[in-house]
């Protein structure tokens, strides 16, 4: 009789008691709970991918090889598919961005890491992330009213610029760009161990060579990270280029003319109601899947150059 | 001391004293230019369009009437989009930041895939989601139509994973010794988790989040495919309501010919600008009483 008792509560004391099993049971389900909402993140790049190829694809067998023509009027009859005007655009106003925002975004980060005070830095990064979150219509409507018609009308030599302009496009989307350009930069030269400055400094290198020299250098990956996210950014812009460069695919390189680039097509034959099956409809993913493909290329390049410095220095 | 380092400079030829100049004020020029340059735009848009504003412009409806044309349905159908957006991101982002930090264990295939997936699906240029938003949710398998219920879906399929970027930051700020110490007394992951790992990274995550939801505040081009670019005249009613959103909005009225309703495109950038000086404002102060509380 005793033997049994013991045997009893011996079992009693190995078992978990039913709080422990509840404890252990909520553990269970909210884990689980949690790697189902991590999958939704992978669903929504699966849903892009197979919202983009499907019509991509059809679409290309009926056209083939008319995308290389010259002419973009997909939305015409009868309808031209040459997607050439549409990459010129968007290469100059990426472009004219990127000698827009390279030098500024550079020597923001160069200043921001190497010359600015504690205090002046508190000062100078949440302005700049104030510039970072200004909206693109507003942006847009800047350079619709402002730059296009003071700036580039009147200072502009080839032509005679009218109201839509690439130029105007490509310098708000710069603006864009710089604050992208100065914090990715500016985290990888601040990674950039003291020593290796106190070191130049020690060999009697001034501000500026240890800054330009030694600091750029050795946070090189990062700065081309910071270039190359920068490029994916503009490259993919879409209310700047539809506002300020207007709506016609024009096979141009004078960026005083209007132009369109790949976005700013896709959000241009989609205001109307494209109706499925539509040439409109069609084409809007058949851009789509360029720019897509174009951008993730980037992205990954960009950030395998971000962990690079990571690595080496964190 | 002073005289050892006087000579020290001057040894430092001239012409390299010059360039040292030359590049301080050319970085000086650069930052005080970018600054500049949103005071400007600022300053722009108010000379233009100072004088329209009043609540009028807040409480009038859409009209091609200049005198009584304004953006109450645009301002509430952004409060409607962005708030169901967060809805849906922010639990999901928080979930799959968790997962990932604290649940996920040793880092494997799946996790590695997941975040590869992340940091690319943040640099998807945000018309990619109108695309998704047009084929699957508006049209397609959903047909749910251009409401504001696809709209906030596209919206937050936008957001999440920058939800997930900034919470696995503010989770990763939190001493590991906290969680430490509560497995070492025998608690669940979870209990540890939730006692102590995720009050201790709501102060970050709800900062990180007032930015994210500003951000998809301004965006235009994704809800441009989703008929956000229309005429609107009434306030959302439900998830099954038509919309339209400010920014799209500003650039309906920026797109007219007659000048008055340029101004009033400006006008309504004003309206958007203070909007979203508020949220960052109301993120940084958040920011510094959670930091001086945790100092004290």
């Amino acid at each position: 009789m005793s033997t049994t008792a013991q045997s009893g509560s011996a079992v009693m004391s190995l078992a978990p008691s039913t709080h422990l099993r509840r404890r252990n049971l909520i553990q269970l389900v909210i884990t689980r709970l949690m790697a189902s909402a991590t999958v939704i993140s992978v669903l929504v790049t699966v849903g892009i991918v197979l919202s983009l190829l499907p019509t991509t694809f059809r679409l290309l067998r009926e056209i083939t090889t008319q995308v290389f023509g010259t002419v973009w009027a997909p939305l015409f009859t009868p309808s031209q598919y040459g997607m050439a005007p549409l990459f010129t655009g968007t290469f100059i106003i990426v472009l004219i961005a990127m000698v827009i925002a390279i030098p500024i975004g550079l020597a923001a980060a160069i200043f921001l890491s190497d010359y600015a005070t504690f205090n002046l830095r508190r000062i100078v990064k949440p302005i700049l992330e104030i510039l970072a979150g200004i909206p693109t219509v507003v942006l847009g409507l800047f350079g619709l009213y402002v730059v296009n018609p003071e700036f580039v009308e009147k200072y502009w030599p080839i032509g005679e610029p009218l109201a839509y302009t690439a130029l105007g496009a490509g310098l708000m989307t710069g603006i864009l760009i710089i604050p992208i350009i100065a914090s990715v930069a500016d985290d990888a030269l601040s990674s950039v161990p003291r020593a290796m400055r106190e070191a130049a400094y020690a060999l009697g290198a001034t501000r500026r060579e240890v800054a330009t020299k030694v600091v750029v250098n050795a946070g090189l990956s990062g700065v081309v990270a910071a270039l190359i996210l920068a490029f994916a950014r503009a490259f993919g812009e879409t209310t700047i280029a539809l506002m300020v460069a207007g709506s016609y695919p024009k096979l141009t390189a004078n960026p005083g003319d209007p132009m369109q680039t790949m976005a700013s097509f896709i959000g241009f034959a989609g205001i109307g109601d494209a109706e499925v099956g539509s040439s409109a409809y069609n084409t809007i993913f058949l851009v789509g899947t360029v720019l897509f493909t174009v951008t993730l290329i980037l992205n990954i390049l960009g950030n395998r150059f971000i962990s690079r410095f990571r690595e080496a220095y964190e | 001391m002073a005289t050892t380092s006087t000579s020290l400079q001057s040894r430092v030829s001239i012409d390299r004293r010059i360039k040292d100049i030359s590049f301080t004020t050319f970085l000086s020029i650069s930052i005080v230019a970018s600054l500049a340059f949103i005071f400007y735009i600022i300053y722009r848009l108010y000379n233009n369009a100072g004088y329209l504003l009043s609540w009028d412009l807040v409480t009038f409806f859409p009209s091609y009437d200049i005198d009584t044309a304004g953006f109450q349905s645009s301002i509430m159908g952004s409060i409607w989009v962005v708030g169901f957006a967060t809805l849906f991101a922010v639990p999901v982002g928080v979930m799959t930041a968790l997962y990932l930090e604290e649940f996920a264990g040793k880092r494997n295939r799946f996790t590695a895939l997941i975040e590869l997936n992340i940091q690319n699906l943040a640099g998807v240029p945000a018309v990619v989601f109108g695309l998704i938003g047009l084929a699957f949710i508006a049209r397609g398998p959903l047909s749910w139509g251009f409401t504001v219920g696809s709209a906030a879906i596209v919206l937050g399929m936008l957001i999440l994973p920058v939800i997930i970027i900034i919470t696995r930051e503010a989770i990763r700020a939190v001493p590991p010794s906290y969680k430490e110490g509560a497995l070492a007394l025998g608690a669940t992951q979870w209990q540890a988790v939730n006692k102590l790992v995720i009050p201790s990274a709501i102060p970050g995550t709800a900062t990180g989040t007032i930015l994210a939801v500003s951000r998809a505040m301004g965006e235009s081009a994704p809800l441009l495919l989703l008929g956000a670019l229309s005429f609107v005249t009434f306030n959302p009613t439900g998830l099954d309501s038509g919309f339209t959103i400010l920014p799209l909005a500003i650039f309906k009225y920026a797109s007219d010919s007659r000048e008055e309703f340029q101004v009033l495109a400006s006008a309504g950038c004003l309206i958007l600008l203070a909007i979203l000086f508020a949220m960052n404002l109301s993120a940084i102060l958040l920011r510094d009483y959670t930091l001086r509380k945790r100092n004290v």
